[in-house]
């Protein structure tokens, strides 16, 4: 069977499971929707967590990112899992027995103030935001790759497909959906690992078979850290950010995971104290499969595409090649007329490639912008893991197994963002603030209508990119550590922080986030982003989340020692959440 | 008041807990895997030098065991104080 029935039959399957799934909850549901309900057991609620963690971001970028950039990849592994550490031991307990639904409500109700819970939102929708639209280009790639429709229509499906769970499903539907994601994606990411490492180091377990030996007795890092040599890179194990700048980004990655809305929100959903603890390692337990097996295969694809490619010539390339060639994926100039492929370290275009209608003397496609270095070579980072198996020339269902796991991540992700963007706008906003008075009923309809709403921006972000929604998914973490994470951990451990310091606090860290983010990344209509020679301290702005986290704590702190202590009843709330007994129950929400 | 004192004694083993783990947590990754990362890179574990091992592997295996042993640690902390339900 082709590549093409097998992804049929594959992604059908897996999505005919998900339905499945999300009217059975649906139907044992309808009555604790959103009242007190019996709660997640830890496990359930581990791999429900680990499936909204892992994105289309980790499952098919990250492992190209790290091929790419060798140990700089190393800040995606250890700020994305190290961050599970902050959550379980310094939020995830005392967020489950305070007992609400949202962040906004803990924040609001922490620092008794409406200002602060709505400053709380407003933070939510921003990071929410930036990381669900890249979520839906993301499905909308998937879906254009594998059943060979425009990225248009690929996001139309993934939205058509993303309002249909959320309708029928909430809380409790989304949750049950995606433990059938996360067996989906893990299955799948693990199955291509494993057979390349058999292949490559005779060693089933990636994870081990990475720091092998290959059939000649070389291990194979010590063999890719001398091809790069060769190539003109830096050594795959020696990376070229400065170590300030890795400390930095990994840093701000780990408080931005402990302080994401849709992660935190996960630890509401356990019947007690002791299981929040409980589903917070099982989460990282779930996660880490994932992200160890990550680097494996990297290390894996990287040798094989070196050696695939390096001084070969190109009408002897594999039908993958120009497959990928074909979606504009990767492109050869034969810049030296040899008709074989130079690879090496510097850009081989200016930018994307852009195509022509014409082709070259060997059927290759010309394209308009070349470089004048002697790299001929350009492969986009995001194909590392979907051409993988193909590269390694895997059986065809393996391949198609590959674009099931890709959909599960993106749309288990898009699904728990939305459910977050939603109960942002329908409680936090509508309920706490502008009509208290509203029924159970009336809430849950503002719900849907607000998925409704957030579903449609997002796939037009998604269909429209306006050039910065990629870069600005990784500083959603950013984000999420400069306004979020010191406000929590304070409320927790500061009995004296109060509302005065928490608010300032959050306003100057997201805008001091928002500012350097604007000048030094993504730019503003018109305005180019400012070089890299202009950062402070050297630090990117995929780490300026730690300056601005480190200013919001000394502002918090100054300021609330320089004002009236908070009232006695909310100090009473600290005292009661520090201890775990008597947690109230779950919510479903 | 006896209560009271009780969740004191209680919060402070928490935070002892918490400081050490942390501080394990910092080891690894950061120490080991960022700011020590050239100097163990001399040494080998296998295929891998040992630097780039705790920043691609070994800090991410810590981190688990990390929460697991915290787990551990609070239950029983929790029986201990009378906090277990």
């Amino acid at each position: 069977m082709d590549v093409q029935l097998w992804t049929w039959i594959l992604v059908g399957l897996s999505f005919a499971l998900y339905f499945g799934i999300a009217i059975w909850a649906r139907a044992s549901s309808t009555k604790d929707f959103y009242i007190a309900g019996s709660g997640v057991s830890p496990l359930a609620n581990g791999m429900a967590t680990a499936a909204d963690w892992m994105s289309a971001a980790s499952f098919i970028s990250m492992a190209g990112i790290i091929s790419f950039t060798g140990y700089d990849g190393s800040v995606y592994l250890m700020g994305w899992t190290g961050g599970y550490v902050l959550l379980a031991l310094l939020l995830a307990p005392y967020l489950r027995k305070f007992g609400k639904f949202t962040v906004p409500d803990f924040i609001g109700d922490r620092y008794y103030s409406n200002t602060a819970r709505t400053v709380a939102i407003v933070c939510a929708l921003i990071v929410s935001f930036t990381y669900v639209a890249g979520q839906m280009r993301g499905v909308g790639i998937v879906f254009s790759q594998f059943l060979q429709v425009e990225i248009t229509n690929g996001v139309i499906i993934g939205m058509a497909v993303v309002l249909v769970f959320a309708f029928i499903g909430g809380m409790k539907g989304i949750t049950y959906t995606q433990v059938a994601q996360y067996c989906v994606l893990i299955f799948a990411f693990m199955v291509p690992a494993i057979f390349i490492s058999i292949q490559m180091t005779g060693n089933p377990i990636p994870q081990i078979g990475m720091g092998s030996q290959l059939e000649n007795g070389t291990f194979l890092l010590d063999k890719l850290d001398e091809l790069h040599t060769q190539l003109g890179f830096k050594e795959y194990t020696d990376g070229s950010k400065s170590t300030w700048d890795v400390f930095a980004i990994t840093l701000a990655l780990m408080a931005g995971t402990a302080g994401l809305p849709h992660v935190i929100v996960r630890f509401f959903t356990v019947p007690r104290v002791k299981d929040a603890r409980k589903s917070a390692g099982y989460a990282l337990l779930l996660i880490a499969v994932l992200y160890t097996t990550a680097p494996a295969v990297s290390v894996f694809a990287r040798t094989n595409l070196i050696e695939t490619v390096m001084d070969k010539e190109y009408s002897s390339m594999p039908a993958w090649f120009k497959n990928w060639e074909n979606t504009g994926l990767i492109s050869w100039t034969d810049k030296n007329n040899d008709g074989k492929i130079q690879y090496s370290n510097s850009d081989a275009v200016n930018g994307k490639p852009e195509f022509k209608e014409s082709r070259g003397t060997y059927g290759e496609r010309l394209i308009s912008n070349p470089t004048n270095s002697k790299n001929e070579l350009y492969v986009d980072r995001d194909i590392m893991v979907l051409a993988n198996p193909e590269i390694a020339k895997l059986p065809n269902w393996v391949i198609a197994l590959v674009a099931a796991g890709g959909l599960a991540a993106a749309l288990s992700t898009a699904a728990g963002l939305l459910l977050v963007i939603s109960t942002s706008i329908s409680h936090d906003l509508l309920k706490k603030q502008l009509k208290p008075n509203i029924t159970d009923k009336q809430e849950l309809l503002a719900a849907r209508i607000s998925i409704f709403l957030a579903v449609i921006a997002a796939g037009l972000f998604g269909i429209y990119p306006p050039g910065f929604v990629a870069a600005v998914v990784a500083l959603a973490f950013g984000l999420a550590a400069a306004s979020f994470f010191p406000a929590i951990v304070l409320g927790i451990f500061d009995k004296r922080m109060n509302k005065e310091g928490a608010i300032s606090g959050m306003i100057v860290g997201i805008s001091l986030m928002l500012f350097y983010m604007v000048r030094y990344k993504t730019g503003f209509y018109g305005l180019e982003p400012r070089p890299e020679s202009e950062w402070w301290f050297g630090t990117s702005p995929e780490g300026f989340g730690v300056i601005a986290m480190l200013l919001n704590i000394i502002i918090s702190v100054t300021v609330s020692r320089l004002t009236a202590p908070p009232p006695e009843d909310v100090q009473n709330i600290v005292e009661d959440i520090r201890i775990p007994s008597g947690a109230g129950k779950a919510s479903d929400h | 008041m006896k209560s009271n004192l009780n969740a004191k004694a209680y919060w402070r083993a928490n935070l002892k807990y918490l400081l050490i783990l942390l501080t394990v947590w910092f080891i690894v990754s950061f120490g080991a895997g960022i700011l020590f990362k050239d100097f163990l890179n001399q040494f080998r574990l296998g295929g891998f030098k040992l630097g780039f091992w705790f920043a691609q592997q070994g800090s991410i295996y810590v981190f688990v065991i990390l929460i697991f042993i915290y787990i551990h640690l609070m239950n029983k902390l929790d029986k201990k104080h009378g906090y277990s339900e």
